[in-house]
């Protein structure tokens, strides 16, 4: 059935929080849901188990981590993924680090949920893709799907993983639709990617709305002749390698589209692996296409070159295959 | 207070005494690497508080947390193992001195952020409360931490949700090496409580006595559904903020006469012990065997941590993803 990506979120935390009463969610106006994605939990299972808290970032986070190691599974919805950098403390040091720096005596089952990304046109602080941040991070697995069925079945398997988890949404897609399955046990693994469509010709690697605006692409490619392979990596970290390096040694080309920066951004992490592991295969310098190194601004004639968009990527392709 | 419990706070601080005393001067003999920050004259606070919980209590610790995990039931052994970095350490020796924990004590963990273990207490405390357990959780800070944002979210959180936390924040009068009323105006760092409408206590942190009943009676009020108080356990450290300090600091001094002279001559240990025996709890002997006891203890603690491997490099990348 088609649905809207918000509403396969929301049904993933419906679902969870149905199947194991240790889930819980907390986080600013969550009963009230301003993204809509959290709406009537509170009614079905509580306010005890469906918190508002005050605005405080690194209080919340770190309340999670907390009740995480003493056997619950938060969710801790924290809006923006601007918003998580004020709890970067308890992200970074704390959640993935306890652990490992206590030799193997906890797990720490956190999930983070956030929005990240441009496109509707909500400014400097509300904007930036920051999740190369988390990926520049030790034992976090960070997530960003791309498409209602994606984001369903990732969510639930975040809420089951025993690691922290970093979910990004992207901002631009919760009003997307697409099909999604209707069986209730309808997981897909972290670390796995999906080639979102096939070619040949090159092979375009991208997680959230960028994996739809390569789609695009690749539609408008296909009538030049030109098969674009569409890779969806899904989950930032760990990310799926080999499925990449299948579609280069298919392709013999390789072009990263990421809306987060060029230095140190998703990208760079792609391309570097492909140029050390795949160099043999490759037909032409790998390249990647990355967000202006600015903070993302707000009107909406700027914004739209912040990031990647279909003719820079089509324009990039057709240099590389010519 | 009966006989048995007296001395039980005797005994915990006695020994925390003696294996800091031992630390001090394994780190003076170069045997441990890293920093070490000594609990050396506010034994009392951690003896006084920790008497007064119950095993499945948690307590969540500073980078000065020797002194916690004894108080709570630790193995001295396992402990002067993780300063030794070896694999018998609470944390395999992936932690050191300022990491320790013992989650089956409910010790979770000491850190190394200044105040990034107050909302991680807060969290184990909504854990409890949402699990019905009954548990109790207690925030050890310093006044140092107070000055962090992590305190008031966590404090201002707790509040709200009447979690059964105790904010016990061991004011030994300086952050670092820089004095109190240099990083706040207030003397009185309970008097913060006031912000958060919730109530601030203070006890004499070099009696014993006085924590272990103040703390006893928050206990209770917890369990019974009250809510977040902040305990001030006024106190003073003899040792340095971080040993060797006198080296790098190079001739500097930092403390305050009058404070420094106080630390010198008063001692919650001999306070404790004067105590006992007016009250004619036990006889001196029995006191010293007591004391000779801990310091076989401890002596053995080095010899077990001496005597135990150091992790092979297959450990680095153990107790990573689950």
């Amino acid at each position: 059935m088609r649905k809207y990506y918000i509403k396969a979120v929301q049904e993933a935390l419906f679902e969870e929080m149905a199947r194991d009463e240790r889930v819980f969610l907390m986080g600013e106006d969550v009963k009230i849901g301003c993204f809509a994605a959290t709406r009537g939990l509170a009614a079905k299972f509580g306010e005890e188990r469906v918190i508002d808290t005050p605005i405080s970032e690194l209080g919340v986070a770190g309340a999670g981590v907390g009740a995480a190691a003493t056997g619950m599974r938060p969710i801790v919805d924290l809006m923006f993924g601007q918003f998580l950098m004020l709890a970067y403390d308890q992200v970074s040091n704390q959640a993935n680090a306890m652990r490992y720096m206590f030799g193997g005596q906890t797990t720490v089952p956190v999930t983070y949920l956030v929005q990240n990304g441009t496109g509707s046109c909500l400014g400097p602080h509300h904007s930036n893709s920051v999740h190369p941040l988390f990926m520049n991070i030790p034992l976090v697995k960070v997530i960003m799907p791309s498409c209602p069925k994606d984001a369903k079945g990732l969510l639930k398997s975040a809420i089951r993983d025993d690691n922290p988890v970093v979910f990004f949404n992207h901002t631009s897609l919760g009003s997307m639709k697409g099909e999604v399955p209707e069986e209730g046990e309808f997981l897909i693994p972290l670390g796995k990617g999906e080639i979102k469509k096939e070619g040949d010709h090159i092979t375009l690697c991208a997680v959230g709305l960028m994996v739809n605006t390569c789609l695009k692409a690749a539609k408008d490619l296909e009538k030049e002749g030109i098969h674009a392979e569409v890779v969806d990596l899904r989950t930032l970290k760990p990310w799926d390698k080999e499925l990449v390096l299948t579609s280069v040694k298919k392709t013999g080309r390789f072009l990263a589209v990421d809306e987060s920066y060029h230095t140190c951004g998703a990208g760079a992490e792609w391309v570097a692996t492909v140029a050390e592991e795949s160099f043999a295969d490759l037909k032409c310098p790998p390249s990647r296409l990355s967000g202006a190194e600015i903070p993302v601004p707000f009107s909406p004639a700027l914004q739209k070159y912040a990031v990647p968009g279909k003719e820079e990527i089509i324009k990039k392709v057709k240099e590389m295959v010519q | 207070m009966d006989k048995s419990t007296l001395t039980d706070i005797y005994n915990r601080m006695v020994t925390i005494r003696k294996f800091e005393e031992k630390a001090q001067t394994l780190f003076s003999q170069g045997q441990l690497a890293g920093f070490l920050h000594l609990y050396i004259g506010e034994e009392a606070v951690a003896a006084g508080v920790c008497a007064a919980l119950n095993d499945d209590d948690y307590i969540v610790s500073t980078h000065r947390g020797h002194g916690h995990l004894i108080a709570k039931g630790g193995d001295v052994n396992r402990i002067m193992a993780e300063l030794y970095g070896k694999t018998t350490g609470y944390c395999k020796g992936k932690g050191g001195s300022m990491h320790v924990a013992d989650f089956s004590k409910g010790m979770l963990g000491a850190c190394g952020i200044v105040g990034g273990g107050i909302p991680i207490a807060v969290g184990a405390a909504l854990s409890s409360k949402l699990r019905g357990t009954g548990q109790v959780a207690v925030s050890f800070f310093g006044d140092g931490a107070s000055n962090e944002g992590s305190f008031h979210e966590s404090v201002n959180f707790a509040a709200v949700q009447k979690l059964p936390v105790i904010f016990l924040v061991e004011n030994n009068r300086y952050g670092e090496f820089t004095p109190q009323h240099r990083a706040m105006r207030v003397e009185d760092i309970s008097s913060r409580a006031t912000g958060y409408g919730i109530p601030g206590v203070i006890v004499d942190g070099m009696d014993a006595v006085e924590v272990y009943k103040v703390t006893r009676e928050w206990v209770e009020k917890l369990r019974n559904g009250g809510g977040p108080v902040i305990i001030e356990a006024k106190t003073h450290r003899k040792s340095g903020h971080s040993e060797g300090e006198t080296v790098f600091l190079d001739g500097q001094k930092y403390r305050l006469a009058e404070e420094e002279k106080i630390a010198m001559e008063t001692d919650p240990i001999e306070s404790l012990r004067n105590y006992i025996l007016e009250q004619g709890m036990a006889a001196g002997q029995e006191l010293d065997e007591l004391e000779k006891a801990a310091q076989q203890k401890i002596e053995d603690a080095v010899t077990f941590a001496q005597n135990s491997p150091f992790p092979e490099k297959e450990e680095l990348y153990t107790d990573t993803w689950v």
